[in-house]
């Protein structure tokens, strides 16, 4: 009987902790929200009051007027999907060839491919740039999405996954006659379906949030990221916070829609467990 | 038949193989060719190892290096023990609501870390920032946020660890409830308190698990930059400049190439020393599982 309602009261407790905490991460962005939807004059007005006075979507029409919000959108957007899309397709083989075939030279690649982890892009960020403009991809869409395309956390996301696959099924496949690329597209590519989305999920983050390859590639204005026109209203000598806050909002919306139609992809722990951040 | 199967092994790899030489290998090489030259961009003369002398005697490449060594020093430890107690927290049988705290726990995922910086500067800003408006109303003094350097160094933690938390909670999460039940049964027979059954059962089952965050930690804070650029731009002054902002300012604001690459070339150092000895201790625990 004690222990039943040290129970409860530990339960009620731990929950009542669990949600401050939940609610301490929440207020940030729910902050910034609230803020963005307070009229210019209303922003900075002490004492602060948490609800706007006059709620209004000022902001919004004055940061979708100033940037040219359709144009960056446009730009992240063929970014990301062009590079998620040729990662996934790259990543996939890798993995396969790394998991399934077994040659000398396949396992120094493997190490190759770990040793790019340890000496990313943001060390290196001077000779890229030469690399960068010896390519001719400066100043480029292509600038952004090819360099990207290789991650190491993709291929062994993919090369993991395919080592449980079990071997009879691609000796079968053979017997049957089939050439080992027929095998990776028709048969070994479908199987790997959570993966891919799983993949395909992170790569479409870290490209839409990607500050650093736009920061070296880009210059001209056209050509800009939501990532890096952002950081051009935060990195003003005085910073226009009305125009800054709306825009923040606006650049989240993405995020936010892919989050909800893929929730349950990102959420299930077992397929994430092992990916970097 | 073998034969046939190279040809294919080298197709499905050449994609990545090609993208590693060019982004890879070659900018590799190519920076420890820049970091013995003086090169501003247009003609690299060769100097020997007198960017890496000049390096080692200035004190603004110091003073980043140990600001960085500091962020990570407590930064790791702090998203390590946060990320840990809101995921233990998640997998408790005695917290509800689960599903909506492991959202919102999440939810900063999403966010860029260029808006993380925004989030954080709203919030802290000395004169109109919420915090410093709490701190008012309950009758202290306002809190220089961002003007004096130790204060700007703590938001930067506190965005740090807010960020952070989301990625190593699922991969904790997924640590610990792979742990098997019957664990933490035998605990229950002898009578094991909550926090014995964390210290003695959760923790060493999850020594993996917590190299591989560590890890991924270490990492990320050596190199942060952007959430940093957009918070504090480094200030005040240089206070809250990390090593990877001091490369970018160096190589591409003041066009000092050589020197900078010689920076990035020591910072690959630390990286490498770091990944290998985290290598032999994750070792030593693989034994255990």
């Amino acid at each position: 009987m004690n222990s039943k309602l040290n129970d409860k009261f530990a339960t009620t407790m731990l929950t009542a902790a669990l949600f401050i905490i939940a609610l301490m991460y929440l207020f940030p962005i729910v902050w910034l929200l609230l803020s963005s939807l307070k009229p210019g004059n209303e922003l900075f007005s002490y004492p602060l009051k948490i609800f706007p006075d006059n709620p209004t979507l000022d902001g919004y029409a004055y940061s979708w007027q100033t940037m040219e919000f359709i144009k960056y959108f446009i730009n992240t957007l063929i970014v990301a999907v062009v590079t998620t899309v040729l990662t996934v397709l790259a990543s996939a083989s890798c993995g396969f060839a790394l998991a399934k075939y077994n040659y000398k030279w396949l396992n120094a690649f493997l190490i190759c491919m770990l040793a790019t982890t340890m000496l990313p892009t943001e060390v290196i960020m001077n000779p890229t740039f030469s690399v960068i403009l010896n390519l001719n991809l400066y100043d480029s869409l292509a600038g952004l999405v090819i360099p990207s395309i290789s991650t190491a956390t993709g291929i062994f996301m993919f090369r993991q996954y395919f080592m449980t696959v079990p071997n009879d099924l691609l000796e079968s496949a053979r017997i049957d006659g089939a050439n080992e690329g027929k095998i990776f597209f028709q048969l070994m590519l479908p199987i790997a379906k959570p993966v891919a989305i799983t993949l395909a999920i992170f790569s479409f983050q870290w490209r839409w949030n990607d500050y650093i390859w736009p920061l070296i590639v880009l210059s001209d204005p056209n050509k800009y990221t939501v990532q890096i026109a952002l950081r051009s209203i935060v990195g003003a000598d005085n910073i226009d916070w009305v125009l800054l806050l709306s825009s923040s909002i606006i650049s989240l919306v993405p995020m936010i829609i892919i989050f909800i139609v893929f929730q349950r992809y990102i959420m299930d722990t077992g397929a994430t467990s092992g990916i970097k951040g | 038949m073998k034969d046939t199967n190279k040809k294919w092994a080298f197709i499905f790899v050449a994609a990545n193989l090609v993208l590693f030489l060019l982004f890879f290998a070659w900018p590799a090489l190519l920076g420890v060719y820049y970091s013995l030259t003086e090169y501003n961009g247009n003609v690299a003369t060769f100097i020997g190892l007198e960017n890496y002398i000049n390096l080692f005697q200035d004190p603004s490449f110091y003073k980043a290096m140990s600001r960085t060594f500091l962020y990570t020093l407590i930064g790791v430890p702090l998203v390590y023990i946060t990320s840990l107690f809101v995921s233990v927290m998640l997998t408790s049988n005695h917290t509800k609501g689960k599903n909506i705290a492991k959202i919102i726990f999440f939810f900063p995922w999403l966010v860029s870390p260029i808006v993380v910086g925004v989030l954080w500067r709203w919030m802290f800003g000395e004169s109109f920032g919420f915090v410093n408006f709490v701190i008012q109303a309950i009758g202290g003094n306002p809190i220089p946020w961002s003007s004096n350097g130790d204060f700007a160094f703590i938001v930067v933690l506190f965005a740090t660890a807010w960020a952070g938390t989301a990625f190593n909670m699922l991969i904790f999460i997924g640590a610990i409830i792979s742990i098997p039940r019957s664990l933490y049964e035998a605990a229950d027979v002898d009578g094991g308190s909550g926090w014995q059954k964390f210290w003695h059962v959760t923790l060493p089952s999850i020594r993996s698990t917590s190299f591989l965050v560590i890890l991924l930690a270490v990492f990320n804070l050596m190199k942060e930059f952007p959430m940093v650029q957009s918070l504090t731009n480094g200030g005040p002054g240089t206070d809250t400049t990390f090593i990877v902002q001091y490369i970018y300012e160096t190589g591409f604001d003041q066009m000092r190439v050589g020197y900078a690459s010689a920076a990035s070339m020591v910072l690959f150092v630390i990286l490498l020393v770091f990944s290998l000895l985290q290598f032999r201790f994750a070792k030593g625990g693989k034994a255990n599982e």
